[in-house]
């Protein structure tokens, strides 16, 4: 108890604080030390409660009730306050934003369901979100000090608000906690709004207008979401035939009594997890600054929604409304792995990837069984951790080269070695065996395939994009232009190893030690969810730790023993100039050579896969309610 | 067989299988074309001779992805014929693949990139059709087991015919035959000189030549789990039979563009594997 009021509290404190200090040599020793202290109380928590049941925490909180409410009404005030801003087609934000708010006001004052003795709780899932928050978030935080400081001397014309941008990254992460240890409906859509607040602040950090419309659009699409949210706690409080907000006693009603809000709650958890037809809002996010990108993307907001959607798949299990959010996701998974192939800017593809892995976490709760619910799980961890990282990377490696472009990171292997280990071995932790994602991957295929065929060949097809686009991105990495130097300045700091050093060795760690997350977080939820556990995979763990340990001994081992190879210029069709960076062609003249991958741009485009995927995922969605009312 | 000794055997015999299939193609194909073709011990030879040669780079990286590429390919035919989990040798062929791509990637060159690029494009062809295969498989069988998929009596040809025959399809990608040889090709004369291998000499091509008899087999180990229910003697003989239908078609067809390639192959896995799949799924499920 005193454990997540402290995860709740302390970051908001630690905000307020930063809020406050203009000092950089202060502010990056509060920063440290409450990252320090955030991840300590989070592994803590983990340490009380892992393996145990759920536990639930009493709260007299008549009055915290009415605080949160008078929350709700402070953002949303604070919200249409910004709404000058809006141009255009924006105009129906503060409309949604007002109708919202009514709707919170109209279920929370005059409703009356029965009080929840107990707000918040923790079990096995909320744990793992507390360790991803804690420890993935704190990182990125740390990060962002020395991040900061460069992207302001890169960039003048962007005034310096590292105040309050150090205040919302804190407020964040509070938000976070909130929303993974709530019990009480109402409490949780309070942190929910918070969460949004941060990324619309977050996301228009640099005041250029790009930023300013990609956060409005954030904003909107996130409100849209937050009007479900907001209705079901309208009909939990009024309309349902047990009036309650209790979450966790909800999601054990089952999909008789349980599955209008849930799905109303997880469309707002679909809108925030950037699922089709919302998913165009992530990828404007991708103006901010990269640690906000990396908090957005691997610990924070799109996590808050795939977190709600897969707490209530056992609702979902074997419905038609089930069916419907698990195409939504499989669907975007298959579509926003086309799309990836199709960029080279580094960002945009980390942020398609991000939108296809999620689309697979809210195909495993649509499909609802224990296995299924125990794949999405490990997907939120291996993704938190690997895609934290390579945004990470991605972020230094722009400061270092100038460029965010795939092409760019050519001979990064030679240039810039440390960088080039890093982001392979996100990468690896992306799509490759015996890595994490594909160990959640796997699961899916296997859930998918007992319960419904047709996912599994969504997941089929989604996944070999999936190689080509990573394959290609690592091929760029490694491959080496002959006379490729070792770069000498431009070195990283502490705060950028530290947070870069540890999300690669948890990348790892997470996939070695997979089989204890399981048995010890994991499985104790599924068993109370659904009775049963998850067997985890007996002898193939064996093979893929050895698979894992051929990963690490194979290249340390040439590492000492590098050969003797004689070096040779490679083959150009015509004499090479010099090394073979040029060769002379027929006419006499020296041509330069320069390769690039392929996007297979006329093969198919990102705008017409989108597009045609919001237009399926907009039908799937009406059918879903639809379903709901008849 | 249990588990070890089959992999075991896998890892001694398959090199052996592999080279003397890859000296009979080139006898077959050669008899197609009015020749008479190598002795059939000929890449056994090449690779003694390959081995033989100084060892030459563009860069060193190149050794060490060529050989995680054997390793991981060893690996996952460990896993086939250990009786292993279908799913994971594919995706451990997977890995063994990269590392080839990456080979081809780390020299910088214009025609290995363009082999790279092509290899992976490839990948991307055939994976769907792979995938929706070993599902097929567990769907009829109740297991991904390969073990358990050998012991299935009914036949897994019968329940899956459509699956067997985008199979085959992909296969022609896997075994690099024409019409999909695009990213690298045994026959002399073509646009992108040898692709994937271009830079890659000496040793190091040795252990690309023997990684792609590992792979061969490990291939057509799939192949035999689709005729497994006739025995051992019959099932090993429909098999090569593929394997000669495969150079059949490696003989009559020319290349065609990775376009058509990826195109195709993902319409055959809808078509075939997708409805086959399906149909399986919801006409006999639970009375397997």
């Amino acid at each position: 108890m005193h454990t997540i009021g402290f995860l709740v509290l302390f970051p908001l404190i630690a905000a307020l604080v930063l809020a406050f200090m203009g000092n950089q040599v202060l502010r990056t020793v509060v920063v440290r030390v409450s990252a320090v202290l955030i991840a300590v109380a989070s592994v803590w928590l983990a340490w009380r409660h892992l393996g145990g049941p759920a536990a639930f925490f009493a709260l007299e909180c008549h009055l915290l009730d009415r605080a949160l409410l008078a929350g709700d009404v402070v953002i949303a005030a604070f919200l249409l306050y910004r709404c000058r801003g809006i141009v255009g087609k924006e105009a129906y934000i503060p409309v949604l934003i007002v109708v919202q708010l009514a709707v919170t006001a109209f279920a929370e004052l005059g409703g009356h369901p029965a009080p929840v003795k107990a707000p918040l709780y923790v079990d096995g899932f909320s744990v793992i979100m507390g360790l991803i928050i804690g420890i993935v978030g704190s990182l990125i935080c740390v990060y962002a000090l020395a991040y900061m400081r460069d992207y302001h001397e890169h960039h003048d014309d962007i005034a310096d608000h590292r105040r309050s941008f150090f205040f919302t990254l804190f407020l964040f992460l509070s938000g976070m906690f909130g929303v993974v240890f709530s019990n009480n409906l109402a409490w949780m859509f309070f942190f929910w709004e918070v969460t949004t607040l941060c990324s619309f602040l977050l996301i228009g950090y640099s005041r250029s207008e790009e930023a300013v419309r990609n956060a409005f659009l954030a904003l909107g699409m996130n409100t849209v979401g937050s009007l479900g949210f907001a209705v079901a706690i309208l009909y939990q409080s009024r309309f349902a035939a047990a009036p309650s907000l209790d979450l966790n006693g909800l999601v054990a009603l089952g999909p008789a009594a349980a599955l209008v809000p849930a799905v109303l709650i997880s469309f707002a958890g679909m809108a925030k997890s950037a699922q089709l037809p919302f998913s165009s809002w992530l990828l404007g996010a991708m103006v901010a600054p990269t640690p906000v990108s990396a908090l957005l993307h691997s610990s924070t907001m799109v996590k808050a929604g795939v977190f709600v959607v897969v707490k209530f798949a056992p609702v979902f299990r074997g419905t038609t409304v089930g069916l419907g959010v698990a195409m939504i996701g499989g669907l975007t998974f298959l579509m926003a792995s086309l799309a990836a192939v199709t960029q080279s800017n580094a960002k945009r593809v980390l942020a398609y990837s991000t939108v296809a892995n999620l689309g697979l976490v809210v195909a495993c709760a649509g499909v609802g069984t224990a296995e299924a619910v125990w794949a999405a799980i490990l997907l939120v961890i291996f993704h938190a951790v690997a895609k934290g990282l390579l945004f990470l990377s991605v972020g230094s490696i722009e400061h270092r080269i100038g460029s965010r472009d795939i092409e760019d990171m050519e001979g990064l292997i030679v240039t810039r070695r440390g960088l080039a280990l890093v982001v392979v071995i996100g990468i690896c932790g992306m799509f490759l065996a015996p890595f994490g994602m594909l160990i959640s991957k796997w699961t899916c295929l296997k859930a998918f395939v007992d319960a419904t065929p047709v996912l599994a060949i969504l997941l089929a097809y989604g996944s070999a994009p999936t190689i080509f686009f990573w394959s290609k991105w690592m091929g760029k990495v490694v491959s080496v232009p002959s006379g490729s130097q070792r770069s000498a300045g431009g070195a990283l700091s502490g705060d950028e190893w530290a947070a870069l050093g540890v999300l690669a060795t948890v990348t790892v760690l997470t996939t070695a030690l997979f089989p204890v997350i399981s048995s010890s977080a994991i499985d104790p939820y599924l068993r109370s969810l659904f009775g049963q556990g998850v067997s985890v995979y007996g002898a193939n763990v064996a093979i893929m730790l050895v698979m894992l340990g051929l990963l690490v001994l194979i290249p340390v081992a040439f590492l000492f023993h590098p050969g003797k190879s004689a070096l040779t210029t490679s083959y150009l069709s015509g004499a090479n100039v010099g090394l073979s960076t040029a060769f002379t062609d027929s006419m006499r003249r020296p041509q330069v050579v320069s390769l690039r991958n392929y996007y297979l741009a006329g093969f198919f485009s990102e705008a017409a896969i989108m597009k045609w995927g919001a237009i399926i995922a907009f039908a799937l969605i009406l059918g879903s309610f639809a379903g709901l009312v008849l | 067989m249990s588990g070890p000794v089959g992999a075991l055997i896998y890892v001694l015999l398959a090199p052996l299988v592999g080279g003397m299939l890859g000296g009979i193609d080139r006898i077959v194909s050669a008899r197609m074309q009015s020749r008479m073709g190598p002795p059939v011990l000929q890449p056994f030879y090449d690779v003694l001779k390959l081995l033989g040669k100084r060892p030459t780079v563009v860069n060193h990286f190149q050794n060490f992805y060529v050989t995680c590429f054997l390793v991981f390919i060893i690996v996952t035919g460990a896993i086939f014929f250990g009786g292993g989990d279908i799913l994971l040798a594919i995706f451990a062929l997977t890995v063994g693949a990269i590392f080839l791509v990456l080979a081809a990637y780390a020299p910088n060159s214009p025609y290995s990139n363009i082999g790279a690029e092509r290899e992976l494009l490839q990948m991307m062809a055939y994976e769907p059709m792979l995938l929706i295969t070993a599902m097929g498989m567990y769907v009829v069988a109740g297991s991904f087991n390969v073990r358990d998929i050998v012991r299935f009596r009914e036949g897994l040809l019968g329940y899956l015919p459509a699956i067997f025959l985008g199979f085959l399809f992909v296969l022609t990608i896997k075994l690099r035959k024409s019409p999909f040889d695009l990213s690298m090709s045994h026959h002399a004369h073509q646009e992108l000189v040898k692709g994937l291998t271009t830079e890659l000499s000496g040793p190091s091509l040795a252990v690309v030549e023997v990684a792609h008899w590992y792979e061969n087999v490990f291939l057509l180990g799939f192949v035999y789990l689709f005729f497994a229910w006739l025995g051992p003697v019959i099932a090993v003989a429909a098999t090569f039979a593929v394997y000669l239908f495969e150079m059949l078609i490696d003989n009559v067809y020319a290349r065609l563009t990775w376009k058509f390639t990826v195109r195709v192959s993902w319409l055959a896995a809808g078509l075939l594997g997708g409805v086959n799949l399906l149909l399986v799924f919801y006409m006999f499920r639970g009375r397997l």
